[in-house]
């Protein structure tokens, strides 16, 4: 009885250590921005291994995803005679929630993962100490470009998702099963708010993408060096990130809309 | 040459995400409805707006002249105050043009549509608007209709 309690206790500290760690090392990297600004090149390669090997995964996913949605759509709304605003339908649902949450899943499973297995393994193979001894501070050398590349590509990214879903809904709605293509457009245009609902999907889509290689950069600092240890803190960071991810936008979404 | 590549993958990936932001915003979104926020505020009290929204059209002979800009209630005369926000290029309305609520289609949303009169005056900021049409409420138009079939079966 008392064991268990302990062990509850034990993992309840072992939590809250891990989350002061994580908030030191965001502060520690947000820090280490200003710095930062005279070297963006080290920023442009991680965007370009954050954010432009993830593209490919994007569009695929986010083409198939609207084109989804514009089967469905059609099949629910044909049903109630008003086809005409699946243009509606498959906006709203990408831009408020599907364009947000799924590019930040696959952001986490595509990027994320590579994130922390690059950083466990450089402290594994002990490059972050090297730096160290060199003067050279790992955090802001290695950690606060990463950084910065997640919370630029993020938005961007579940914007282009967002795009090609509409523009696959389209595909499939006014292409294949014959809704009329201005209806489309208009109907979209008359329901969907800019401000209400682009600015809220692109603020969801920046905290996404801070949380996320907050997540995947922490993980990779804090993780065991060791093989299995880098294994295991990959994992983490896909499970832990997926599941912030949907936790936040339930909580996001109760704010905003 | 290796980051010059990179580099100039990286450009094209952050002008793709700005030209999907700025479509999204263009394309999808009300943005160029919008673009022409002035105009003038008319305001008109209706016994009932049920249904009818801030931002809802407001239309003359079908076209999108303006939007609801606010809608209160006035607890004196226990009616719905709306105002309305007329685009600065339709400023010719007569000062006796009168609104009524319509629906668009069966179950679509609310809208005001406004019906010119024929005064020699035009409506100017801050006017009331005098003659107004509630929202047709369902329920009460079917009640009536039921009530209008006991009545003849009485008789």
């Amino acid at each position: 009885m008392i064991d268990t309690l302990q062990q509850l206790g034990a993992s309840g500290i072992k939590f809250f250590q891990r989350l002061g760690r994580a908030n030191i090392l965001l502060a520690h990297i947000i820090g280490g921005i200003p710095s930062m600004l005279p070297r963006l090149s080290l920023v442009v390669h991680q965007i370009y291994s954050v954010g432009v090997l993830s593209l490919l995964i994007i569009l695929v996913s986010g083409l198939f995803v609207g084109m989804v949605l514009g089967l469905q759509g059609y099949n629910i709304l044909v049903d109630f005679g008003s086809e005409e605003t699946l243009g509606v339908m498959v906006s709203l649902s990408l831009v408020r929630e599907l364009g947000p949450v799924v590019a930040a899943l696959l952001f986490a499973g595509r990027a994320g993962s590579a994130l922390t297995a690059e950083i466990g393994l450089m402290k594994a193979t002990e490059q972050l100490s090297a730096m160290e001894m060199m003067a050279i501070d790992p955090i802001r050398r290695v950690l606060t470009p990463r950084f910065l590349a997640g919370f630029i590509s993020m938005p961007l990214l579940a914007a282009i998702f967002s795009a090609v879903g509409v523009i696959g809904g389209q595909f499939v709605g006014v292409g294949l099963l014959g809704v009329d293509d201005g209806a489309y457009w208009s109907q979209m245009q008359a329901s969907v708010d800019l401000y209400d609902d682009i600015y809220n999907g692109v603020i969801k889509s920046i905290v996404f993408g801070v949380v996320v290689t907050w997540i995947a950069v922490f993980e990779g600092y804090d993780a065991i060096p060791t093989s299995e240890g880098v294994s295991r803190a990959t994992t983490r960071t896909v499970v832990h990130s997926s599941l912030v991810v949907l936790g936040l936008d339930f909580i996001l979404t109760a704010i905003m809309f | 040459m290796n980051t010059r590549k990179t580099e100039v993958l990286v450009g094209l990936f952050i002008a793709a995400g700005l030209a999907a932001l700025f479509m999204l915003a263009m394309k999808v979104s009300n943005l160029n409805i919008y673009s022409n926020e002035a105009g003038y505020e008319i305001t008109a009290n209706f016994e009932n707006v049920s249904g009818l929204k801030v931002k809802s059209a407001v239309t003359m002979a079908g076209v999108r002249i303006g939007r609801v800009s606010d809608i209160s209630f006035d607890p004196e005369n226990f009616e719905a105050v709306v105002k309305i926000r007329i685009e600065n290029k339709y400023n010719t309305l007569p000062k006796d043009t009168t609104a009524s609520i319509y629906t668009a289609g069966l179950l679509g949303e609310k809208y005001i549509g406004l019906e010119a009169g024929g005064d020699e005056e035009n409506l100017k900021d801050q006017d009331k608007l005098k003659l107004t049409q509630s929202s047709l409420v369902l329920e009460k138009l079917i009640s009536r209709f039921v009530d209008s079939f006991i009545d003849k079966d009485k008789k």
